[in-house]
């Protein structure tokens, strides 16, 4: 599903490199989780992922199903199926979240030279996935996320990626500004968007999402490098003994 | 004082091109007594503290310069709105082309037939509220337009107008050069919506005279279009009375001059008065102008300017807004922001908000700033599958909107999104 080999990334602006070398596949349907330290490099993985600007690619790839996504704009890897859920979702001001929503969907059908889903069938649809999400309608009429709590926030996040239905989720530290039921609320939306065609990389510092989003691997990444990889164990290793100890051991 | 040698030669240059018109005793004291006014004010000029930001040389010429007429295949903007229609094709009243001037509850007349009749109750508006409107800021071309205008609207309304008014004005000669002057009486109690939509004329003036009795309310909202090259100069002027309302909006794209005034006073206690504008500014020949001067001289008034500004390849707006509170004026409530959004770096938006406060007790806020798209909102959109042109087109939508909601009829206010989106598309 996605494969990023030897990936190199430096900031555009300070020069400063952030990713040396980051090598990691993901196959279809697997669940991977990132942690590391402050400052390794997660949410640059997951920005230069989703074609923000501001990241330049010095060296490596990063294919999506075999097709280079790195050269594409952001909505063309969105439309070739990679979807990031934000730690800090915008808040746009004057934009309906409803509205936001339908073009986002209609914008990536569209791409895909699918045909454009009807306002009756896209409300029909939108209502059933954001009732199992406990979002309420009030939360569709409002802007997009304009004074939405945490919560509401990071369950429009993942209402957004049940309505375009992505193969490659990236959820950059989801459980961020989450308290306990939220997460589990949030958890939950997520495992029900598990499937075989589905990947997902759960970037996180806290093994605690990980209760709830149960991963198949975890890597630990730490100065711009995956310094190890394990099973499910290897969150909780971190949770017990921090990242200190593992570091050490690479070094 | 004496005008400068320059101004007092200009002023003259261009009183000299017009005639007075004749009418009945009333109308031409107010005429005589507005065109003492200009003389005395002299045109505008650049150096004029008002006028800085925006060149008058073309709305004071003696002749109007030449604006080719722009087919734009659209329908007027309120087209599909039940209302009575009345057209002026530059300037001159389209019979023709215009419904009956007759619905219940409303007195409709032509400006040019009141002005022929000896008693009418015009007589106590027409360029009595623009007089009003001359301190402390002096509005020469809205005497001028007193002193010169032959038509427009005479509107009294006693009770709830039914329907709203909507006019609209067409441009089809080049050299067009309309004075339209309206005069609109609310009595106590009454409600009514007027509508304006259209170029009007390759180069148009006019002023509209609104008072408002005790408890009455006045709803105005009007799209000036897609006219490249048209020059206009509009003022409002309106009075409110106790526990009054009025709400104006303006939707305006293109035009190479637009300088939209509003110039209104509270006189009576708790009233309400709201004035927001949204403009489409694309190309170095596009400038737009509003100037807005709110009064507060009575206890308990609310005002509230929301003007936001779309510009691009070198468009210019400017935003003049001041809210004036008067000694005695307690409990005022103002609010004021005004808002660029510069889609280059190429465009200006330039604002000059001010408030001149004499009571103790009160809340006056105001607000203006300036940026471009934001990069974060526009990543997110693109994230989500958002081409990059279309998603700069819902922020800008987005960003205008909040003006349009200042609309408080819902079926108008889609009237006016529509219509908005439909310019932001054609000017990518």
């Amino acid at each position: 599903m996605l494969e990023i080999k030897n990936l190199h990334v430096k900031l555009e602006e300070e020069g400063k490199e952030i990713l040396k070398g980051v090598n990691l596949t993901i196959g279809a349907g697997e669940v991977h989780a990132i942690m590391g330290p402050n400052g390794s490099g997660k949410s640059t993985t997951s920005y230069v992922l989703a074609g923000r600007e501001g990241y330049e690619v010095t060296e490596g790839s990063a294919t999506l199903d075999g097709v280079d996504i790195l050269g594409m704009e952001p909505e063309e890897r969105a439309a070739a199926g990679l979807f990031l859920a934000f730690q800090y979702p915008v808040e746009i001001p004057g934009v309906g979240n409803m509205t936001f929503l339908r073009t986002a969907v209609n914008a990536q059908r569209k791409a895909r030279g699918e045909e454009e889903l009807s306002a009756a069938d896209f409300l029909k649809e939108v209502r059933a996935k954001a009732k199992t999400l406990n979002i309420d309608a009030d939360m569709l009429k409002r802007p997009v996320n304009v004074g939405f709590s945490g919560g509401e926030k990071k369950r429009n996040e993942i209402l957004q990626m049940a309505m375009l239905e992505p193969k490659m989720c990236i959820l950059d530290e989801t459980d961020s500004g989450l308290d306990v039921d939220a997460m589990k609320l949030v958890s939950e939306g997520v495992n029900a968007l598990r499937s075989e065609g589905r990947s997902f990389l759960v970037i996180t510092h806290y093994q605690r999402l990980l209760d709830h989003i149960k991963p198949d691997v975890v890597h630990i990444l730490a100065n711009g490098r995956i310094v190890k990889t394990g099973g499910p164990e290897l969150a909780l290793e971190v949770e017990n003994n921090g990242y200190a100890d593992i570091l050490a051991e690479v070094e | 004082m004496a005008l400068p040698k320059i101004k007092a030669d200009a002023t003259e240059a261009r009183l000299s091109a017009l005639t007075l018109p004749s009418g009945a005793e009333w109308a031409t004291k107010a005429r005589k007594e507005a065109l003492a006014r200009v003389a005395a004010m002299g045109i505008p000029a650049r150096r004029d503290e008002y006028w800085r930001f925006t060149n008058p040389a073309d709305l004071t010429a003696p002749t109007a310069p030449k604006a080719a007429v722009f087919e734009s295949g659209e329908a007027p903007t309120f087209a599909g709105v039940d209302a009575l229609k009345v057209v002026f094709v530059d300037g001159v009243f389209d019979a023709e082309a215009s419904d009956d001037l007759s619905m219940e509850g409303v007195e409709i007349s032509r400006l040019a037939s009141a002005t022929q009749q000896d008693i009418h109750w015009a007589k106590d508006v027409y360029g009595v509220l623009e007089n009003r409107g001359q301190t402390p800021v002096e509005r020469p071309l809205a005497a001028l337009n007193t002193a010169f205008a032959t038509d427009g609207l005479v509107i009294r309304v006693t009770g709830h107008a039914p329907r709203p008014i909507a006019i609209t004005y067409l441009h089809k000669e080049e050299t067009s050069d309309a004075n339209l002057h309206h005069v609109i009486k609310l009595e106590e109690g009454a409600e009514f919506t007027l509508l304006e939509a259209g170029p009007a004329a390759a180069r148009f003036n006019k002023v509209t005279e609104v008072d408002i009795a005790d408890t009455a309310s006045f709803h105005h909202v009007r799209t000036q279009g897609r006219d490249h090259e048209r020059r206009a100069v509009t003022g409002l002027f309106a009075r409110l009375g106790t526990e009054s309302k009025f709400k104006s909006f303006t939707l305006t794209a293109n035009g190479i001059l637009t300088r939209n005034e509003v110039v209104l006073e509270l006189t009576g206690d708790d009233a309400i008065a709201h004035v927001a504008g949204a403009c489409v500014g694309d190309g170095k020949d596009f400038h737009h102008d509003d100037t807005v001067f709110i009064t507060h001289d009575a206890v308990n008034c609310e005002s509230r300017q929301v003007f936001k500004k779309v510009l691009r390849n070198g468009a210019v707006g400017v935003f003049q807004g001041k809210i004036l509170v008067k000694a005695g004026a307690q409990k005022t409530d103002g609010y004021q922001i005004s808002q660029g959004l510069l889609l280059d770096d190429d465009s200006q938006f330039l604002a000059k908000p001010e408030l001149e406060i004499y009571a103790d007790d009160v809340a006056c806020s105001h607000g203006s700033t300036v940026g471009a798209i934001d990069e974060t909102a526009l990543f997110y959109l693109r994230s989500r599958g958002v081409p990059e042109k279309a998603a700069k087109n819902l922020l800008t939508l987005a960003f205008l909107a909040e003006a349009v909601q200042e609309i408080e009829d819902e079926g108008l206010a889609e009237e006016v999104l529509a219509r908005m989106s439909e310019w932001l598309d054609r000017h990518n």
